[in-house]
């Protein structure tokens, strides 16, 4: 069993198991059937990505969505 | 009027008043508001979503789905250049390929006035990307004209300040503004209420974008309607060309024959 991949999540740190996806990481976070998008490291990690990127220790994750605004 | 449209980076938009999402009470008023405005395009914000509290609510998209109306995705609340092209990278994933943005690069959070260096900058680099650039700026002659030159597809100066609701404060800049650039001007930011809007159609704006002056109207629905009103008639009024003011030179509407207390 590896050490837990620690990573900053829109600006709080969080824990998860290792090894872990973007598509795992996706998954937690209940995001199916929205419209997001997702940086790491300020770099725009493509969906088409998801399912193999994994997660490194100390990724500065952002998962954004539109909200009102003008 | 059905050939009077609107053309945006090569596209047709029937309705000449855009409307952002922000500030209303909920969904529901801003389904409804939005509606009644008749805007086809609509400005979004781009945010950090609140990390597991948002299972089942509905989202903005979902609300105002992109396949209805024309998502304009926006940089407000960005202070630098990098902050709004990496705002609006993101915002291009989310809304898979979307080119079409509302640039706005803010100078300071009391006047929220756009910081110009750095407006250009984001522009130049946007454009580069592809991205079709509509960009939020002062209201001077010599900053639009050279965000066009840049490669911008519409200029959106203010009327006054954003959120502020003090309509047009200097219309002969804009005036200037509309006469010297090519790409549709609209008014962008300070609208309070309908006549500001027809104003700054009659004034020969392409079109008018406006928030707050919908969503913190006590009826919001309403206020929609009536600022659709106010820009279909200011074009109207526009196109039909006005009289000429003559300010020492009174002109009767009625004959001036056959009056029946004249004597033959």
């Amino acid at each position: 069993m590896s050490a837990p991949i620690k990573v900053t999540l829109n600006g709080a740190p969080r824990e998860f198991p290792a090894p872990l996806t973007f598509t795992q990481l996706l998954d937690e976070l209940a995001l199916a059937g929205r419209r997001f998008a997702v940086e790491r490291n300020g770099e725009i990690v493509p969906r088409s990505r998801f399912a193999e990127a994994r997660l490194a220790d100390g990724d500065r994750i952002e998962v954004v969505i539109a909200v009102g605004g003008g | 009027m059905s050939t009077d449209k609107l053309i945006v980076a090569g596209k047709p938009y029937g309705s000449r008043l855009l409307v952002g999402t922000g500030k209303y009470r909920d969904f529901d008023e801003t389904r409804r508001a939005i509606e009644a405005s008749g805007a086809e395009i609509v400005t979004v914000a781009i945010r950090r979503t609140n990390i597991g509290q948002n299972a089942g609510e509905p989202s903005l998209l979902e609300v105002l789905p992109p396949s209805k109306y024309t998502i304009l995705p926006n940089t407000a609340g960005c202070y630098t250049a990098q902050d709004a092209v990496r705002t609006l990278r993101l915002a291009r994933e989310i809304l898979e390929g979307h080119a079409l943005v509302k640039l706005e690069v803010l100078g300071d959070a009391q006047s929220l006035y756009p910081n110009m260096p750095e407006t250009l900058a984001a522009a130049k680099t946007l454009v580069a990307e592809g991205f079709q650039v509509m960009a939020y700026c002062n209201d001077d002659p010599i900053m639009a004209k050279q965000l066009e030159e840049l490669g911008c597809v519409a200029v959106m100066p203010l009327a006054s300040l954003i959120g502020s609701g003090m309509g047009i404060l200097n219309p002969w800049n804009l005036k200037i503004i509309i006469d010297r650039v090519r790409v549709p001007v609209l008014v962008d930011a300070g609208i309070g209420t309908a006549s500001d809007a027809a104003i700054a159609m009659e004034l020969g704006c392409d079109g008018v974008l406006m928030n707050t002056a919908i969503a913190k109207a006590k009826d919001p629905v309403r206020m929609a309607r009536a600022m659709k009103l106010a820009v279909e008639a200011g074009r109207e009024a526009f196109l039909a060309g006005r009289m000429a003011k003559k300010p020492y030179e009174a002109s009767p509407s009625s004959p001036e024959g056959g009056l029946i207390q004249k004597s033959a």
